[in-house]
């Protein structure tokens, strides 16, 4: 660990306290549809988009109706995703000339993206068309962020609004989102990335010939061993950075190519690294700002705000502190800090970022559901790797995904304050609303959706030999955490991953699809279900028994119930994975 | 239920021109405007040949350049299949394979110049990408002994050739310090030439 790499770290976290403020009152703007700066462009092509597509906008919805409009947007959208990808061979933009997906790889792709979760079973430069990266792919970027928004700031009217039986209108909220936030960001944010040299082309993959010709090894099954001579080097190009801000800015965290954002055209230098991070958080840490302002307590926001940082603080001190270590089976080898070099775990790590920035994006990708990667979470340490897991495993809600992170937050919220309710016998209120059991069913029923999934799954993988260990890379307690993990990353909808992993075949595209679609949208309906109920509702004044929800009191229950919820139901599964691997690593055991 | 499952196909529709086809055409168009050189990949050339990108590593193995990282893409920076190792850190053959890196490091009798024979970290760990153009200013100036004599340069130029490659943190902040391999190699290339 160095100083530097602190204040770096240190830098990021004060540039997204900065960035929430005005993001978040301007967001508040947006969805109330107050006056904001950029109304004189976007209000005419708002008009125009509302009436190509016949949305009736001063129409209110209520909570199922909202969510019945949610739902045929994003199996419209996913079934014309999974068109595309079936037949990209024949449409425009295919310079490689790739072929057409193979059905299940195109299925579970099309869930991954509408989900927002951006898991990729699939190596992009070998299998998606331009076409297909532009119109399916990064198109779903914009609108499973946007769904996300809406569904918060649904969420966010259900706690603001009394004795409603409405939400507002899912259309507009979405296009809203879209055409006022996510839209010119990503404009403004792609020139940003290419002004650091990430590509955005449509040309045909570049033929360079090599400074220093290789010879290449290669021994077949029959142990007979062949050399061959590489003298080219093939380089993949495309639209790049147009879908790089976006995945960033939507949490979506789908790669242009493979390796995402450790690829040197996805990520070339240590300042593109910094946007991309502060991407990630700025919307979600907006959010927490716009729902102070929509219910009309700025302080709760805050208190909310402060919950996340707390948990995101602790998660990359952990995981910085652990890659710093180095790996101690390695011998031979200076993995110490000095003046030329970051020493530490640099297996599937790249130099500009070295250990800190690898360590802090890994953190950063994983509180937000976002998934991008720009250092291979395989190859971290094993208390290094279980740091992201465990982000996820808290229900993708220290900042979170754009949207899902606020509404998942909110169900804790609401946890905390009849948890609170319990311990001093009165009945719990949030905001002057009264937490009855109905809105707390619901709230159970969304936190334990998620372990069933992860849990369930990982449980039954592991009892598979042919169809489920056969996919692992790595053997030992690692072969459990890259399991586990893949159903987690598929359940929060995250994405990354542990990718030694094979997920491209029929057992995982199929099983990853459906936890990936439940993960979503199974826990959307409970979540809505609660906002149409809490809409409903009067609100009572506060008494001196209310337990305020501006505190730091607050703060630390919130924290101490997310924690606790995640421990009791994961800490088993990841005694026998990372914590088991980490004391045999320091045993000397190699699998 | 009806009207809204048509608004839901005339709004995926209309939105899909708009931010599947309008936006990356929109910035392609900008960038090509702004950045050429930057938008098609910080491509290199030497007397008209396409030599590399910038952003991009090669493999160097020999003697006679500086070594890249090991690499898990392809054979071997593949730049059309990017990819890390994903072996985690008890996995067998990685630690074999680095303790394999280690002994053709110290084969070579290199020096390491701060007095330790220890081989830094990165020239024996493959990266994220498997393209990463950098190594640490450790693992070059690790290599300047080896690389002056198989050269028949003075080891002092090598050594100021590096010192002149040093890229430091940006913004004198963001990052780490680093050396980009296939620049440097062009240069030492460049080097050796004047010297015949």
């Amino acid at each position: 660990m160095t100083e530097n790499g602190w204040f770096q770290i240190a830098l990021f976290f004060l540039l997204i306290v900065l960035i929430a403020r005005p993001l978040g009152i301007y967001m508040a703007d947006v969805f109330e549809r107050r006056k904001t700066f950029l109304d004189p462009l976007l209000v005419p092509v708002e008009r125009a988009l509302y009436k190509l597509t016949g949305v009736e906008a001063d129409k209110e919805m209520r909570w199922t109706e909202y969510g019945i409009a949610m739902l045929f947007f994003s199996v419209v959208s996913m079934l014309v995703l999974y068109l595309i990808e079936r037949i990209q061979h024949w449409l425009p933009w295919n310079p490689q000339h790739l072929p057409n997906v193979p059905a299940v790889l195109a299925l579970n792709t099309a869930a991954s993206f509408t989900t927002n979760t951006n898991w990729q079973s699939y190596v992009p430069e070998t299998t998606m068309t331009y076409l297909t990266q532009m119109a399916g792919l990064a198109y779903h970027n914009f609108a499973s962020a946007a769904v996300g928004m809406a569904l918060a700031i649904a969420m966010v009217r259900g706690i603001s609004r009394r004795e409603q039986n409405t939400l507002g209108n899912f259309w507009v909220d979405v296009t809203r989102a879209i055409l006022w936030v996510l839209l010119p960001i990503s404009i403004v944010f792609a020139l940003a990335l290419v002004s650091q040299g990430v590509v955005q082309n449509l040309r045909p993959y570049d033929t360079a010939h090599l400074l220093e010709s290789q010879k290449v090894v290669s021994q077949d099954a029959s142990g007979k061993s062949t050399t061959q001579a590489i003298t080219t080097q093939t380089i993949a190009q495309g639209p790049v950075a147009s879908q790089e801000a976006i995945k960033m800015l939507g949490t979506n965290g789908g790669g242009f190519f493979n390796t995402n954002s450790a690829h040197p055209f996805e990520n070339p230098t240590p300042f593109s690294n910094l946007l991309e991070m502060l991407a990630i958080f700025a919307i979600s840490a907006g959010l927490t700002v716009t729902m102070g302002r929509m219910t009309n307590s700025p302080r709760h926001g805050w208190a909310v705000f402060a919950a996340m940082a707390i948990l995101f603080l602790g998660g990359i001190t952990t995981a910085y502190w652990a890659e710093a270590q180095g790996n101690p089976l390695m011998h031979g080898v200076a993995q110490q800090a000095s003046a030329t070099q970051a020493g530490g775990n640099m297996e599937g790590k790249e130099v500009r970022f070295g250990i800190a920035n690898s360590a802090l994006f890994a953190t950063v990708t994983t509180d937000a559901s976002c998934g991008a990667v720009n250092g291979m979470h395989d190859s971290f340490t094993p208390l290094g790797g279980m740091v992201p897991l465990v982000n996820i495993m808290l229900g993708e809600i220290i900042f979170g995904g754009v949207g899902a992170g606020l509404y998942g937050m909110l169900i804790f919220v609401i946890l905390s304050v009849f948890i609170a309710g319990l311990m001093v016998g009165r009945t719990p209120e949030y905001l002057g609303k009264k937490i009855e059991a109905y809105d707390v069913k619901m709230a159970m029923l969304y936190v334990l959706v998620f372990p069933l999934l992860i849990l369930g799954f990982t449980g039954v993988t592991v009892l598979l030999p042919h169809l489920g260990l056969s996919s692992l890379a790595n053997a030992g307690p690692h072969g459990l955490s890259e399991i586990l993990y893949a159903f987690t990353s598929a359940a929060g909808n995250n994405g990354s991953a542990f990718a030694g992993l094979n997920a491209n075949t029929n057992y995982y595209n199929l099983t990853l699809s459906m936890v990936m679609l439940s993960g979503r949208f199974l826990m959307i309906v409970p979540m809505l279900a609660v906002a149409g109920n809490l809409a409903r509702k009067k609100i009572a004044p506060a008494s001196a028994g209310t337990f305020p929800v501006t505190t730091p009191l607050f703060t630390i229950l919130l924290t101490g119930v997310i924690v606790i919820v995640g421990a009791l139901t994961f800490f088993p599964a990841l005694t026998l994975g990372p914590i088991l691997e980490h004391l045999l690593m320091y045993a000397g055991k190699t699998f | 239920m009806r009207k809204q499952f048509i608004t839901a196909c005339l709004y995926t529709l209309v939105t899909t021109v708009l931010l599947g086809l309008g936006y990356p055409l929109a910035v392609t168009v900008l960038a090509h405007f702004l950045m050429p050189a930057k938008a098609n990949g910080e491509l290199i050339a030497k007397n008209g040949v396409l030599v590399g990108s910038q952003l991009i590593g090669q493999p160097f193995t020999g003697p006679g350049y500086f070594n890249s990282r090991p690499s898990a893409a392809g054979t071997g920076y593949d730049a059309a299949n990017s990819s890390g190792s994903n072996l985690g850190p008890t996995n067998a053959t990685l630690i074999a394979r680095v303790e394999q890196s280690v002994q053709s490091w110290k084969a070579r009798e290199v020096e390491n110049p701060n007095g330790s024979t220890d081989v830094p970290v990165d020239l024996v760990t493959t990266s994220g990408s498997g393209l990463d153009p950098d190594i640490t200013v450790a693992a070059a100036e690790y290599q300047v002994a080896s690389v002056a004599q198989a050269r028949g340069l003075p080891t002092d130029q090598v050594k100021h050739l590096v010192q002149a490659h040093i890229e430091p943190r940006q913004f004198g902040i963001l990052g780490e310090p680093r050396v980009n391999v296939l620049e440097l190699n062009l240069a030492l290339d460049v080097l050796a030439a004047d010297r015949k």
